[in-house]
């Protein structure tokens, strides 16, 4: 695959279709990779990559990237596509200066969850079926697929592009995820035990607002933590309501436009599940509103900014089962 | 849970300026009694609530919120409170998915005319807070009292 993404690339850089490329750049280690912008055949050829690991969303870079000169080639996964899609939505991204090629999604690994089996000093990984192979300075390694797929790829939504110039590898289906589980799980405790679950979870923040840079949905060219007048700038919590309060309206800011890329939980390094706020916003949107996925087509609304008169109470909220 | 016969909650009322704000100054008039409990916050419009505002008014000691606007269809601005509906729906799922108490927060339409049912609805809503005692989980340790 990272043969035939490279060798396409190279062919639109000669032929001046576009002139930069995005995409992801080796780390230091095998299981490394960073988002960049490659202009050269040969930093393609040396620093490409596109493996297991690279699960980072690249759509987000768009935004700027799409408003400088020239076209820019961008690989997107089918996950990616419903952020760029829903970028273009809301206007976010110029489309004439992207040229878009879907490339087959994960599932991708989480090297966290290899590292959690005591397996340490990784100097390769392969897969081979059911099993990955690692290879490690003290020898070879191996385990089970399955388990180590990353958070955000084990409750995959959807392997359609929705929007791209040309594909490399076959085109996937909306899948039947059961990514709603665990929020349904949650919602079937009581209100102490969801109150325990989340303390616990939000008090290991630390405020580095990755979730909020990596979001798609999160593009505010002046974020509301980042103004000094709102009280919950870019600081260390020094009380636990802080943590709650910061994640909410992170949470609700993007409600109705997240399309549930899990980029937050991907990038948080304190492990927090953030995904499962993201999707019982979903869920309430797609039970109270009607079925609603962001970024799936051009023309729906965002139920945040429409309204049926017919609409439930939110008195609704105080009638259900379990408190 | 042991119940503090002497508590007085805090409660922060949004009111709308065209028909809740106008409901409570009729319920005033007429001579109706609702609590001194509930402290009135006027906003143009029941829309204007920004989530912010109801945490805002969690951290510094609200032991409840509620917000009041125009009946749907009556909004002053035509479509304003179709967006309360659902934005607050929303916000209140969250927060009883979160462990809040479902109680601490509510939504009322109450028209200019309604001086009686802001009066019961405010006394309701009083009595349920007064219930489930201070706020403790939604609360911020800096801002506490005493």
């Amino acid at each position: 695959m990272q043969e035939a993404m490279i060798k396409r690339a190279k062919e639109l850089l000669a032929d001046g279709t576009v002139n930069r490329v995005l995409g992801w750049k080796k780390g230091e280690f095998a299981y490394d990779s960073t988002p960049s912008v490659f202009e050269t055949a040969e930093e393609l050829e040396r620093d490409f990559v596109c493996n297991d690991f690279t699960q980072a969303n690249l759509s987000k870079y768009l935004i700027k990237e799409s408003r400088k000169e020239g076209k820019i080639l961008a690989f997107l996964k089918p996950c990616d596509t419903y952020s760029f899609n829903q970028l273009l939505n809301e206007h976010r991204i110029i489309r004439e200066n992207v040229y878009v090629i879907g490339i087959p999604g994960g599932p991708k690994l989480d090297v966290e969850k290899i590292k959690a089996k005591g397996i340490s000093g990784i100097t390769g990984i392969s897969k081979d079926n059911f099993t990955i192979k690692i290879e490690t300075l003290y020898g070879t390694e191996s385990m089970p697929f399955y388990e180590a797929i990353s958070e955000k790829c084990s409750n995959c939504k959807s392997k359609k592009h929705v929007e791209y110039d040309e594909l490399v590898g076959d085109e996937g289906d909306i899948l039947n995820s059961k990514r709603f589980d665990m929020v349904e799980k949650l919602e079937n405790m009581t209100s102490q035990e969801r109150f325990d679950f989340w303390q616990g979870e939000l008090s290991k923040c630390i405020r580095c607002n990755a979730c909020r840079n990596v979001c798609p949905a999160c593009t505010c060219e002046n974020c509301v933590f980042d103004n000094p007048k709102s009280g919950i700038d870019q600081k260390a919590a020094a009380d636990c309501f802080e943590e709650k309060m910061f994640h909410i309206i992170r949470a609700f800011h993007v409600a109705g436009r997240c399309t549930d890329c899990g980029e937050c939980t991907r990038v948080c390094p304190q492990n927090i599940p953030l995904h499962l706020l993201n999707r019982k916003f979903i869920k309430d949107i797609n039970s109270l509103y009607g079925e609603f996925q962001a970024g799936a087509d051009r023309t729906t609304k965002c139920p945040l900014t429409d309204y049926d008169v017919n609409d439930c109470e939110p008195s609704i909220v105080h009638e259900r089962g379990v408190e | 849970m042991q119940v503090n016969e002497n508590f007085e909650p805090v409660i922060v009322a949004f009111c709308c300026n065209w028909c809740s704000y106008a409901g409570a100054d009729l319920s005033g008039t007429n001579r109706l009694n609702y609590p001194t409990n509930v402290k009135i916050i006027r906003v143009p419009c029941s829309c204007r609530v920004n989530p912010m505002f109801i945490l805002r008014a969690f951290q510094k000691g609200a032991d409840g919120v509620i917000i009041c606007g125009c009946h749907p269809g009556d909004c002053h601005y035509t479509s304003g409170n179709y967006f309360t509906r659902r934005r607050i729906t929303l916000l209140y799922s969250m927060l009883d998915f979160l462990g809040i108490e479902r109680n601490r927060t509510r939504l009322e339409w109450v028209s200019a005319a309604e001086g009686a049912k802001f009066a019961a609805v405010m006394n309701q809503f009083t009595e349920d807070v007064r219930k489930l005692g201070p706020n403790r989980r939604l609360e911020d340790l800096r801002c506490r009292k005493q």
